[in-house]
């Protein structure tokens, strides 16, 4: 009955264009929806998503003076906004790696007794010549060259 | 007066729900208590946090020193704060005990589903209120956890390094870092929790509390939930209040030192106690298995079994089954020792 009554007024209203134009208004609504929703979510991606913070571009840094390195030690520097560690080996020669460690991020240093480069995150270990000889990470630190000039450790990035 | 209230309000129906609410008694009933008072110890949260919140400044210059204000300075600011801190640990502590006693009395099983469910979400929002509330002290621990927290994000295949930039508000630890999980402890994440907490209370309500399939439901006694559950349940508060204020008093929370990002991470430092299985896990895990890298691996395992955790109820689902119930009790003993002998092991080494 109910059909009867529809498929009448269907007809008499527009034959055959009603179907089209409703589907038609159907695809305009769905797309402006998704549009309008496709305005407001991109912003809120985009801001969401911190902007890239050109970095230092600088190829050396003075990272200490020669006397605060003594023998068997080590220290951190700023490299840029990274830290770096500069180690006196026993034999005196100067070695200098990022000290960011291989396996996750945390900021190694270096250990007189065992004479290596330790984490204490995760007991990671690395030899002075950087390579990861102990414990989970995964590469070695990444080596720079040290020079000395006058009373300063310059650190260059190889 | 009362007329015109229930007229608009509809307070008879609801007090009507209430008093028809029942507990079953039976030899597992005293876990029944340990959701609620995780609701509870969220209470104590959200009252000592909003009270925090009036002294504490979230950027990497005054953090720290508003936490060192509020012990130091402010009227029971210590109190606060440490309360503050113990009752997210209870908290954590006795949603694991809600969780492991849900699982071992099939809780979850049809119609409860979507209550596990949430209450599996509503784990992983804690985790995440305990991670982010960690750094807000702005001290050395703080930093270094966040650093390796957010670098495990980041190792994850793909979508790992965006996430980790978008944790961290860019490439490393900063104060853009702080700020952010300000946002997170403060806003998001109390939405977040709320949204589910009250889908959780909701569904608890709805299927009332489960019987564990080896009782016979019918055999059951009750109690009516209001007063005798909630008076026992109140005990149990008043409880947790005298064991916080205790805990407080004799073991206040340290602060520590203030956050150094060109210091080497201190000797023998540890995750909460929450996380101190995943982090002795990662230490035991070589550099490379079959290739991959060892933390990559062990990362994307734990990945897998939070997603595990939950389709439990869908796997465990049909008919009651011995060997299925075995199997399940099995995995849920070898993942409780898992946990408690890696914990053990991380706090004594």
């Amino acid at each position: 009955m109910n059909n009867t009554l529809r498929d009448r007024t269907t007809r008499s209203v527009e034959p055959s264009g009603l179907e089209s134009r409703r589907r038609f208004l159907d695809y305009l609504l769905g797309t402006s929806a998704v549009a309008t929703l496709g305005a407001i979510v991109y912003p809120i991606i985009r801001f969401m998503s911190p902007p890239k913070i050109i970095e230092s571009t600088e190829n050396s840094v003075v990272a200490a003076k020669v006397n605060e390195v003594p023998v068997n030690s080590g220290k951190i520097f700023k490299f840029g906004s990274k830290p770096g560690i500069v180690v006196r080996t026993d034999s005196g020669e100067l070695k200098a790696f990022s000290a960011v460690c291989t396996h996750l991020d945390c900021i190694v240093q270096y250990q007189p007794e065992t004479k290596q480069i330790w984490c204490a995150c995760h007991n990671g270990q690395y030899n002075l010549n950087g390579k990861n000889v102990g414990g989970p990470p995964p590469r070695p630190l990444e080596e720079f060259k040290v020079n000395t000039r006058g009373d300063e450790i310059v650190v260059t990035k190889a | 007066m009362q007329e015109w209230l229930d007229e608009r309000l509809s307070i008879s129906a609801l007090s009507d729900i209430a008093r028809k609410k029942e507990v079953p008694v039976h030899r597992y009933s005293i876990w029944y208590y340990f959701g609620g008072m995780t609701l509870f110890l969220f209470v104590v949260q959200v009252v000592t946090g909003i009270l925090l919140l009036l002294y504490y400044r979230p950027s990497a210059e005054n953090a720290f020193e508003s936490v060192q204000f509020i012990i130091t300075e402010v009227q029971f600011g210590w109190l606060i704060r440490s309360i503050h801190s113990w009752s997210a640990n209870l908290m954590i502590a006795t949603l694991f005990i809600h969780l492991f006693s849900v699982f071992f009395l099939r809780a979850y099983r049809r119609p409860r589903e979507m209550t596990w469910v949430s209450g599996v979400v509503l784990l992983f929002i804690v985790i995440c209120f305990g991670f982010s509330g960690y750094l807000l002290p702005w001290n050395k621990l703080a930093f270094f956890a966040t650093k390796v927290g957010t670098e495990i994000a980041g190792v994850i295949p793909i979508v790992g390094r965006p996430v980790l930039r978008f944790l961290r508000g860019g490439d490393d630890v900063t104060g853009a870092t702080l700020t952010r999980f300000f946002g997170f402890h403060v806003a998001v994440l109390p939405a977040t929790a709320t949204v589910f907490l009250a889908v959780h209370v909701l569904l608890v309500q709805l299927h009332g509390m489960s019987v564990p399939p080896s009782l016979k439901a019918e055999n059951v006694r009750k109690m009516k939930f209001i007063p005798n559950f909630l008076l026992r349940d109140l005990i149990g508060w008043i409880l947790a209040i005298g064991v916080l204020a205790a805990l407080a008093a004799l073991f206040p929370w340290e602060l520590g030192e203030k956050a150094d990002a060109f210091a080497p991470a201190p000797a023998g430092i540890k995750p909460e106690w929450y996380f101190l299985f995943m982090f002795q896990t990662l230490k035991y895990l070589p550099a490379k298995i079959l290739g991959m890298d060892g933390e990559v691996l062990g990362i994307m395992a734990f990945n897998v079994v939070a997603l595990l955790l939950f389709i439990v109820p869908f796997v465990d689902r049909g008919q009651e089954n011995r060997r299925r119930t075995l199997i399940f009790n099995i995995i849920g003993v070898l993942a409780l020792l898992y946990i408690l002998v890696m914990t053990i092991i991380g706090y004594v080494t």
